[in-house]
């Protein structure tokens, strides 16, 4: 059977392509965001992760408002990164896992998700850059993937409440695939951040370092908040917090912090990372 | 009572509702379609032509005529694709705040990273 070995949240802003491309790592402004990823790789060497369950939002590379659909997933051979119109660079195609997909997507349409399945996505940098920063060294990402897209644009949004029920039931699709492999989810977002509006630039640390608290020992803590309560505490894109909720729920019952990094800011973003491994 | 008689009020905020993703369709749809180099060029060529040929209103074509960002948001933009038209600019999503609150660049860098002082 397939094995959950952990979870990953981070931050991914475009800016941290820019910064990749540009080999900033060491610089003063980045180096704080950067140095919270070596412990990351550590661990999934000792790991050793065959698959990553990716669970973002898309900022319309893939979908426009035309079809909206409000959890995507997935179920493609491979999966290309594209221009997103403002110039970092396009990263090499992931590899699917189409078994696994497949059997996500069933066991969550039969636990009652009315998912939009996708047998070709194309994935932003929402879910490139993430993976490039667990992976740096490594021309193409060297685990297969499965993208499951959480509608972040148009509202209404999925409540936490929902997604946190979504991650939960993701969580035992995959423990239930009748395949030896080792899984690691990875949420990508956040944390507090504001692009719009003459509130931009608002980040809340406060809320972030409570929400991160809140995923080791008090995991459906955040479910408490509407979507619209959410942006008042952590600005109009800290909503993309919901990544987080759901990997954390698809841990299952109790989780140990294996690591954890919290920076503001890099570009308008307070940066938030964790890891998470299932006690027991 | 309308639809979005109970909508939250949060300061300098809007939420992408229904009423926003309809006023604003046109104009996001034309930003969606920066994501290709080619139509980026197009719109470059011939800005004017380009906001006719995806159906804005004169309120949407005269922000973007004035690359004046608080006004693309309320003829109905939404960031996520007003970033791609940020993109043709140059400009980044700081310039984009800076832009917004109404200070330099500079300043707007700096309350963040005051943000991150811990005190
Ligand atoms: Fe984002």
């Amino acid at each position: 059977m397939a094995k959950i070995v952990g979870g990953i949240c981070t931050s991914h802003v475009p800016a941290i392509g820019r910064a990749i491309a540009g080999n900033l790592q060491e610089d003063p402004y980045w180096k704080p965001f950067f140095d919270g990823f070596p412990p990351v790789r550590k661990w999934l060497d000792e790991v050793k992760p065959d698959v990553a369950v990716v669970i973002y939002n898309d900022h319309g590379l893939n979908f426009f408002l035309d079809k909206m659909p409000t959890f995507a997933v997935g179920a493609a051979e491979q999966y290309f990164n594209a221009d997103e119109g403002w110039g970092i660079p396009t990263l090499p195609p992931y590899s699917g896992d189409t078994g696994m997909s497949w059997h996500v997507i069933n066991q969550l349409v039969e636990k009652e998700f009315d998912l939009t399945t996708c047998q070709e996505m194309l994935v932003d940098h929402a879910f490139s850059l993430p993976l490039k920063l667990l992976w740096p060294d490594s021309p193409t990402c060297p685990v297969r993937t499965v993208p499951v897209c959480i509608n972040t644009v148009q509202y209404p949004l999925p409540s936490a409440k929902r997604c946190f029920k979504l991650g939960k039931a993701l969580g035992e699709a995959i423990a239930s695939w009748d395949d030896d492999v080792r899984v690691v989810i990875v949420g990508t977002g956040g944390l507090s951040h504001q692009l719009d509006g003459e509130r931009a630039g608002f980040v809340n640390r406060d809320f972030d370092l409570a929400f991160m608290e809140s995923l080791i020992n008090d995991p459906e803590w955040a479910t408490q908040y509407s979507n619209e309560e959410i942006v008042e505490k952590t600005g109009t894109q800290g909503v993309e917090l919901l990544m987080w909720l759901a990997t954390r729920a698809a841990l299952g019952g109790s989780v140990r912090k294996v690591h954890s990094n919290y920076h503001i800011p890099i570009s308008n973003t307070a940066a938030g990372l964790i890891v998470m491994e299932p006690k027991g | 009572m309308t639809a979005t008689a109970a909508r939250r009020e949060i300061p300098g905020t809007r939420i992408f509702d229904a009423e926003m993703a309809q006023k604003g369709y046109a104009l996001n749809k034309m930003c969606y379609s920066f994501n290709s180099a080619d139509n980026r060029s197009a719109f470059s060529r011939d800005e004017d032509a380009y906001c006719r040929q995806y159906g804005l209103n004169a309120e949407q074509t005269e922000a973007i005529r004035t690359r004046n960002v608080l006004g693309l948001l309320a003829a109905g933009g939404n960031v996520y694709y007003l970033a791609k038209f940020a993109g043709i600019l140059g400009l980044d999503v700081q310039d984009l705040g800076a832009a917004q609150t109404g200070m330099t660049k500079e300043a707007f860098k700096a309350m963040l990273v005051a943000a991150g002082k811990v005190d």
